[in-house]
Order: structure tokens, then C-alpha cells, then sequence
């Protein structure tokens, strides 16, 4: 009951972080603030991976998020023009109509968030799970993970010659 | 960390804290622990980087604060970091600049977490330990980045993105030079990984499959450096074209946090490289032998600074790479070494 308790806050704080950052990710008026917020988000994410018993999760989102995804787009970022006091706001404003389309959209949501009878099982063991996901990998799901690798290197090799100077 | 939950059973009225925050107290304490001896020992590096330049260069360097060759210099920089004015430039993203050196303290303190310094002196055996240190390690780029943008100056933004380029291109081959350890233990559990080093030099991975992930240890070690940003591998800090990089905005104590992140960084990737390649805790020779008679820390320690002198060194030895030197190191000599060398560990340990 006592550990519970703890799980509890633990799980809330990291809830509040996570949504918290993501609001001022959505809503902050200057775009290096939103991009440096997702940092948290990525952060409270990883760790709720982790209070799921998914360490490996955890510990990738992290890797390839923060440390790869994050500072690629922090570079894009860095490379537009207005970073502060951006004034997003498309020059036609149809009021009415976004009004029913969110209002519509909510509503299946919220429907089916109640309807979804949710997986409330026994929380997920502590038990190791790298050597497990290494193992699928290399057995059942090989042949996603090669079209995978393959994507990766073609996009990779794609950017070396888009930026290669081009020799006469 | 057990120990500690030991030590502290015996004080008096422990055991009527309710249980909740007693499983707390031992994690805080033997953080708190791990985070004040990190600080000695940086301040202790800082002194000692001083003295091995200055020996490397035929000066004296620090001599007369506290006496004994200047030892007590670093402390009197300390509080005269501690007592300066703390500067936040006018045009700065303040909210930015102030974060900014915290999250790379961050990412230098939480990695030691994991990093056993003896047979029971850690605070967790994660048993994804080797990631999560890379998975911190990627705070500290975004706090760089972070710094380097919200002071608003033309050299901090070039150190920040020198420094995030550079860090985030050695990552690949220091992560890769890991995986000769790795696939061979079967586990990223660094506790586990020394576990499987002991019972004298000849076991530690360093001398294993030779001269396979010996290669692997020096691959690790040159991207480690400039993982940290350590000369030959300094261009996000380079004096003579960045002033000093991505801090040159930063006084006081949020430089100082840089600094010691910085130095916490030396000694997190060579208690890495001791834990993966050095035996970690363990003694050199068979305990049937010779007996252990250096406590595990403390030879885990002295392995630790043995690495740290030998970073110092390089430093004050060798010149600044430029930084098409320094892309084509990472990407064309140490990538392709280190994916041979998985190559080659891996087929040892599946077929002989």
C-alpha cells in the first residue's frame, strides 16, 4: 500500500512534466522555447517507459530522441528566421466551422476512451528485457528490422550526396 | 547502496519512519554521497590539470595557497566563483541561459548513478546501465546547445553547435567500441560486466581476444575525449578563434557549474572505460595469490584518476584538430574500425 502511495507520486509528477512541457511545446509564442521544451516532454516520456517496466524503451527514447532527433531539429530551429514572438495565425479565420470540426473530433476521442475497456493488469515486472527485444529482432521481426536498416543507410547515403560539393 | 540502508538501520528511531520514505532515504543518501565525492574529486582534478600542465610546460604552476604546492588554490577559485557577481546579458533568452547550466550538471551527475565504484558501492544496477549513461549523456548536448543559443553571442552559438555536432558524432564510435564488451558478457549491467573481469589482469577485457578489444578500448578512449571536449578534440572551446565557446556569456557560479560538469565528464567516461576495460574494482592478480588488501573503491579510484592524468596529458601534449580533421577521424577511421571490430569480437565469441 505504502510503495503504491510512492509509485503514485512518482507516476503523477512525471505525468504533470510530460504534459506540462508538451503545453508550452504547443503554446509557447517563441519556437526555440518550444523546441527546447520538447526536451522535457522526451524526458517525462522516457520515464513513464521505465514505470512501465520497459527499461530498454526507456533508455532508446532517450537516446534516439534527446540525444539525435532533438538537436537535429534544434539545428533546424536555429536556421528559420523568426524565433521569437512567432504570430501563428492562418490568414483566413473560419471560426464556426474549426469550432465543430475540433468539437466533433473531441467527441469520438472521449468516446472512446470511455468505451475502451483498458488493460489495468498486475504491473509489469522489473525483469530484464534487452536480451529479449535483441533476440525478436534477430528471429521473428529480421525482416523489418533489414527493410528498417536499409531505409536508414539509402536516406543516409541520399544526405551525403545531396551535401557532397559536386565536383566538375 | 545496501550498506548504506545497513548503517543507517542503526541509528536510533530509524526503523519508526514509516516505510514509504524509508526505501526513500537510502537512494537520497548514497546519492548525496556519490554527488560529494564527485565534487572532491573534481576539485581535485581541477588542481592537479593545473600542476600537469604546468610540470608539462617546466613552470611550477599554483605554489603558495594553503601551502603544500598550492593544493588549497582550487578552493580559494571555488569560493571566488561562489562570491562573483552572476551576469545574465541584457539581450539573452534569460529563462534559456539561466536552465542551461543545469542541464548539463545534470547529465554529467546522473550517469555516476550507475557506476559501481565497488563490489557493493553503487547506488542502482540498472541492468540497461551502459545505455542509460549514453541516455543522460545526451542531456548535457542539449544543455550545450541550450547555452550556447540563449546567451545571445556569435562564439557561444558556434561553440554550442560545434559542440553538439562533435559530441554527437563521436557518440556513434564510443557506442559501437562499447558493444566489444558488451557482446562478449552478454549484458549492460556494468556491475555485471566487471563481475566477469575478476580474478587477476589477465581476465580484464582490455587484454581479452587480443589485440580485438584492446582496439576497442582505444577507440572508446579517443571518443571519449572528444565526447568531453578535450584537446586534441577542443574546437567548441577553442581560445583562439571562440574566446571560450559556448560559457563565454556565463559567470560566476553558472560557469562554475560548467566547469565542474566538465570536469565530472573526464571522470565519468574513465570510470566507464575502467568498469568496461580495466577490471573495475578488481584486484590485479588472483586472490589466491596475492590477496586483495586495497579496498575496491579505492583501486576502482585510482584506475579512474590513472585515465583522467592520462587525458591531462594528452591535452598539454598535442594540438587542436580543425574541424574537417576532426569529422573525418570520427566518421571515416573510428566508424569503420569499430564496426570491424564488432564484426570480428562477435565471431570469436559465437565460434571459438
Amino acid at each position: 500500500m505504502d510503495n503504491n502511495l510512492l509509485a503514485q507520486i512518482v507516476f503523477y509528477s512525471f505525468a504533470v512534466l510530460t504534459v506540462g512541457s508538451a503545453a508550452v511545446v504547443v503554446f509557447s509564442k517563441s519556437l526555440i522555447r518550444s523546441a527546447f521544451a520538447l526536451l522535457f516532454t522526451f524526458f517525462g516520456v522516457a520515464a513513464l517507459y521505465a514505470f512501465l517496466g520497459a527499461d530498454f524503451l526507456a533508455a532508446a527514447q532517450m537516446v534516439i530522441y534527446v540525444g539525435g532527433i532533438l538537436v537535429l531539429l534544434l539545428f533546424g530551429v536555429m536556421l528559420t528566421h523568426k524565433l521569437y514572438d512567432l504570430n501563428l495565425r492562418s490568414e483566413t479565420f473560419q471560426f464556426v466551422p474549426a469550432l465543430v470540426v475540433a468539437a466533433a473530433v473531441f467527441a469520438v476521442i472521449v468516446t472512446f476512451m470511455l468505451r475502451t475497456s483498458w488493460h489495468t493488469g498486475p504491473p509489469a515486472s522489473d525483469a530484464p528485457t534487452t536480451a529479449a527485444i535483441g533476440e525478436l529482432l534477430m528471429t521473428d521481426y529480421i525482416l523489418p528490422f533489414e527493410a528498417a536498416s536499409i531505409l536508414l543507410l539509402v536516406a543516409m547515403i541520399g544526405a551525403a550526396m545531396i551535401v557532397r560539393r559536386r565536383s566538375e | 547502496m545496501q550498506s548504506i540502508a545497513e548503517l543507517l538501520g542503526l541509528l536510533p528511531g530509524y526503523s519508526s519512519i514509516p516505510e514509504t520514505y524509508r526505501a526513500l532515504i537510502p537512494v537520497v543518501v548514497s546519492c548525496v554521497v556519490i554527488f560529494a565525492c564527485m565534487a572532491l574529486a573534481v576539485l581535485f582534478a581541477v588542481w592537479l590539470e593545473r600542476k600537469v600542465s604546468a610540470h608539462i610546460q617546466d613552470r611550477l604552476g599554483p605554489m603558495y595557497v594553503g601551502g603544500w604546492h598550492g593544493w588549497a588554490q582550487t578552493l580559494a577559485d571555488a569560493v571566488k566563483l561562489l562570491l562573483k557577481e552572476d551576469i545574465v546579458p541584457a539581450s539573452a533568452d534569460k529563462l534559456l541561459f539561466k536552465v542551461a547550466p543545469f542541464v548539463v550538471f545534470l547529465g554529467a551527475f546522473a550517469a555516476f548513478v550507475v557506476i559501481p565504484f565497488g563490489a557493493s558501492s553503487f547506488v542502482a544496477d540498472l541492468n540497461i546501465g551502459l545505455l542509460y549513461v549514453f541516455a543522460v549523456g545526451s542531456l548535457s548536448v542539449i544543455g550545450i546547445i541550450m547555452a550556447g543559443w540563449a546567451s545571445n553571442n556569435k562564439y557561444s552559438l558556434y561553440g554550442g553547435m560545434r559542440a553538439a555536432a562533435q559530441i554527437i558524432s563521436y557518440e556513434i564510435p564510443s557506442a559501437i567500441a562499447i558493444m566489444t564488451v558488451v557482446i562478449p558478457v552478454g549484458s549492460l549491467s556494468l556491475v555485471e560486466i566487471v563481475n566477469a573481469q575478476q580474478g587477476g589482469i589477465q581476465n580484464w577485457f582490455i587484454f581479452r581476444y587480443p589485440p580485438l578489444v584492446f582496439l576497442g578500448f582505444i577507440i572508446y578512449f579517443i571518443a571519449s575525449l572528444a565526447e568531453v571536449n578535450r584537446t586534441p578534440f577542443d574546437i567548441p572551446e577553442a581560445e583562439s578563434e571562440l574566446v571560450a565557446g559556448y560559457h563565454t556569456e556565463y559567470s560566476g557560479m553558472r560557469f562554475a557549474f560548467f566547469f565542474l560538469a566538465e570536469y565530472a565528464n573526464m571522470f565519468l567516461v574513465a570510470s566507464v572505460a575502467t568498469a568496461l576495460f580495466l577490471g573495475g574494482w578488481t584486484w590485479f592478480v588472483p586472490e589466491s595469490v596475492v590477496p586483495q588488501f586495497i579496498p575496491g573503491p579505492v583501486l576502482f579510484f585510482g584506475k579512474v584518476l590513472a585515465l583522467v592524468f592520462v587525458q591531462m596529458w594528452l591535452r598539454w601534449s598535442l594540438p587542436r584538430l580543425r574541424v574537417d580533421q576532426l569529422m573525418y577521424l570520427s566518421w571515416k577511421v573510428l566508424l569503420p574500425a569499430s564496426l570491424a571490430l564488432v564484426l570480428g569480437v562477435g565471431w570469436v565469441t559465437v565460434y571459438w
